[in-house]
């Protein structure tokens, strides 16, 4: 939480679900309780992990992501408990 | 006798696990699973290579369209209007045919009781009530099962599923439920059982179970051709015929508009709770397997609807011809209970008939016009009549029917209980006497509320 | 996402007309694999129509079992639910682990998807903690190869330590090597050596302390490697399943493992 102002924009942290769409970021952690972290993690979503934005529903909602490998989407509340590295 | 306490090693072990992780200080979950993500991207990083990128990513290229804003939604209508085409318009031909078939079996059944000298009731609990009721079920459901799900089978084959559930998953979100309610539902178009079954995609129990709940307000195979029926009977005064088109579709989307009413009711009262982590696999579009898929469902689904035919339908026919053929007082016991629940029917813009043709149609739905034509006709065997203008003439004519009882009964078939085969497999799926009648009552009092306001706001303004 | 085999296949129609049949089977085989890896693709060619379908016993998961013969032996496959992960977060995830522990197949066949390995190796490394017994199927061959990915199977096998079979399930491509290799690893024909992921040096020095005392308590039935892990974890299930076995074992009615008065 301390660089979140660093200036050149390196290592500021985001919610995933603002990544905007075709770019890359990295997983920095999770804030989310105990059992949705530990399916998260399941996931592949561990610290370190790639991600990319893929997409958004028609609707607007959720957003698709690649997460090693595979396209999953989140729903806002969900992707917003996972914090990224720009 | 008493026997030494045997956890006593355990309970050691357990001791030392304590000192050894006090209050899980270790954060042994995120190790592990850190850990062996770390394990398998180096050992796929040793052993994978890709010479080239393809040029095209087509997995990309598919999903830019079937998911995007401009295109997503029309494709998704396409696909699955599509489906219904080739299940109605395919399903047609064997459904003569089977029908043709099954019937002329029946006067051989006929024939061999004369032949055996059998008394008539013989003939007629077994052959017009038993065997009739089996061969409607199979000749009216086989062929449309039997086209509709290989077509979603070969859908989901192709990975096109789960874009539907990520396309809507907005809408329900907003009835507190999950988007892959969107994909329970369109089984339920097939048959309102296969769609409970489905339920089991969504992991999470309370959205599991609204999904379940409110499955019955998409129509089934079964009923599709009741509404159809009563469609054309609507329009029978206009000459072209997309006025059926209309209403069905009409029908079917105040069904999936009482589906989303009711889940977000439900979410709202009795399945309170915050919606559980949403997360959906897009994967890759697949080359389906066509030959095995068709082989295969066409198989299956021949069985299960034999199955239901033999084990539901056919006690449902017994019933049936035993009501229709029982006199009292010059009238059958069906015809009594007609005018019993006649008052109640008018209320509701029907007629004792309608009801209780539903009434026995519990067991499947697909017998409730028959047995309403069978009861009109004072008739001992259930009924097809071959053209819309007969019955036209039996319904208008001769039973008083305006467009508002047509429209009442469409509105019951499409809101009311789910049938016997359905209400089975949600008991077995959720394993609740509470949830399985629920499941049957909110729909019927939903059913009769709405028939119950149509028809008198009909009547009052002087529409009927 | 398994949605029509789900509700449309042979199994459900048994399920609501008829009893299911299970008699003389030689191996148990489970089939484990994460969700779109054609694994349903391996279990209906493998067992073709001679399938049972019901939930599993107390949880909304589909449960599927097939039967097959190979060289007069009977092979009971049991067609787990497909999930990322063995870490039981999910009742999918539960179910999956604890019949591998529990049910101990003398086979475990790994679907893994030939496009995605990374992401699929990682069911893979989980499911060798808990049995040594694998098979790792690299499914979808075919699409990888249209994809121009290239895995090297020799090094592959090498590196985890178990037979290693190509399969495009859709064609029926490599399923007689599968089964053949299959039968191999449940008679001990072939012998399995799993790679182990090692863990950081806590941990594993934790993991070396309890593990004699496990193997003193439950004798050589178990791994004690992966209970020691769990135990370590706190896993109530896994301990209350110890609990359970214990009593078995000392003639006590299983209980909740309350301590007699």
């Amino acid at each position: 939480m301390i660089d979140c102002f660093s200036p050149t924009g390196a290592g500021k942290k985001i919610r995933l679900y603002d990544l905007p769409i075709g770019r890359p970021a990295v997983v920095a952690s999770i804030n989310a309780d105990e059992v949705t972290r530990r399916r998260m993690m399941d996931l592949g979503l561990t610290p370190g992990t790639k991600v990319t934005a893929l997409r958004v529903s028609p609707l607007g909602e959720p957003k698709a992501f690649k997460i090693r490998g595979a396209v999953i989407a989140f729903r806002k509340e969900d992707a917003d408990k996972i914090l990224i590295d720009l | 006798m008493k026997r030494k306490y045997p956890y006593s090693g355990l309970d050691d072990i357990l001791k030392e696990v304590e000192l050894l992780n006090p209050s899980g200080a270790l954060k042994l979950n995120d190790s592990i699973v850190s850990h062996i993500y770390l394990g398998a991207e180096k050992i796929a990083g040793e052993v994978v290579s890709q010479q080239e990128k393809p040029k095209i990513d087509w997995d990309r290229k598919m999903d830019d369209i079937l998911t995007s804003k401009v295109f997503g939604f029309p494709s998704m209508l396409l696909l699955l209007a599509v489906v219904f085409w080739i299940t109605v318009t395919g399903a047609n031909y064997p459904s003569e045919m089977l029908a043709a078939a099954l019937f002329w079996i029946q006067d051989r059944l006929t024939d061999l009781c004369h032949l055996l000298g059998a008394p008539a009731w013989v003939n007629g609990f077994f052959v017009e009530g038993v065997y009739l009721s089996m061969a409607w079920v199979v000749a009216v459901m086989l062929p449309p099962m039997a086209i509709f799900f290989p077509c979603f089978t070969i859908l989901e084959d192709m990975g096109y599923l789960p874009r539907v559930a990520f396309n809507l998953d907005r809408l329900f979100k907003k009835a507190g439920t999950h988007g892959k309610q969107s994909l329970t539902m369109s089984m339920g178009f097939g048959c309102n059982a296969a769609g409970i079954v489905a339920c089991r995609i969504i992991e999470s129990p309370r959205e599991r179970l609204i999904a379940m709940l409110t499955n019955n307000f998409v129509p089934c195979n079964g009923r599709f051709p009741t509404l159809i029926a009563l469609a054309s009977l609507m329009v029978l005064g206009m000459t072209a015929s997309p006025g059926v088109t209309i209403i069905v579709v009409g029908i079917v989307l105040l069904g999936i508009a009482a589906t989303l009413t009711v889940s977000w009711g439900l979410s709202k009262t009795l399945l309170k709770g915050i919606p559980s982590a949403f997360v959906l696999e897009l994967p890759p579009y697949r080359r389906p397997q066509l030959g095995k898929i068709i082989v295969r469902s066409i198989f299956d689904r021949t069985l299960f609807v034999l199955g239901r035919a033999i084990c539901v339908a056919a006690p449902a026919g017994g019933i049936a011809w035993l009501l229709a053929n029982i006199h009292s007082g010059g009238l059958s016991l069906l015809q009594h209970c007609g005018s019993w629940l006649n008052p109640f029917g008018q209320l509701l813009g029907m007629d004792g008939f309608i009801l209780m043709a539903f009434i026995l149609g519990f067991p499947a739905n697909e017998i409730v016009l028959p047995i309403l034509i069978m009861s009109y006709l004072a008739a001992g065997s259930m009924t097809e009549l071959s053209s819309i203008e007969q019955l036209s003439n039996l319904f208008v004519v001769e039973h008083g029917w305006t467009w508002l009882t047509a429209a009442c009964m469409m509105l019951f078939s499409l809101l009311h209980y789910p049938c016997s085969t359905t209400l089975l497999t949600i008991w077995r799926e959720s394993r609740s006497i509470k949830w399985t009648a629920l499941s049957a009552l909110i729909p019927l009092v939903i059913a009769c509320i709405v028939c119950f306001a149509v028809a008198q706001a009909a009547r009052l303004l002087g529409w009927v | 996402m398994g949605l029509t085999y789900q509700s449309c296949s042979i199994g459900v129609t048994k399920e609501s007309f008829s009893k299911r049949r299970t008699s003389g089977v030689d191996y148990t085989v489970a089939l484990a694999g994460n969700p779109n890896t054609g694994k349903s693709t391996v279990f209906n060619a493998l067992t073709g129509l001679n399938q049972h379908t019901g939930n599993w016993p107390g949880k909304t998961v589909l449960y599927a079992e097939g039967m097959y013969t190979y060289k007069e032996n009977t092979f009971k496959l049991v067609d787990l639910p497909g999930t990322y992960s063995l870490m039981a977060n999910s009742p999918e995830e539960q179910v999956a682990r604890d019949f591998l522990y529990t049910g101990r197949p003398h086979t475990t066949v790994v679907v893994v998807d030939a496009t995605c390995l990374e992401r699929n190796l990682n069911l893979a490394l989980q499911v060798f903690e808990i049995t040594s017994r694998v098979v790792l199927c690299v499914n979808l061959i075919d699409e990888a190869k249209r994809k121009k990915i290239v895995i090297d199977m020799d090094s592959l096998a090498g590196k985890l330590g178990v037979p290693v079979v190509t399969t495009a399930a859709r064609d029926g491509y490599g399923l007689d090597t599968l089964v053949s290799t299959i039968a191999d690893v449940a008679a001990g024909r072939v012998k399995t050596t799993p790679f182990m992921i090692k863990y950081k040096d806590v941990i594993e020095d934790a993991v070396q302390k309890l593990e004699p005392k496990i193997k003193m308590l439950l004798g050589d039935e178990f791994n004690t490697r992966w209970l020691a892990l769990r135990l370590l974890d706190k896993d109530q299930v896994v301990i209350s399943a110890v609990k359970q076995h214990l009593a078995r074992k000392n003639g006590f009615a299983a209980t909740g493992g309350e301590a007699p008065a």
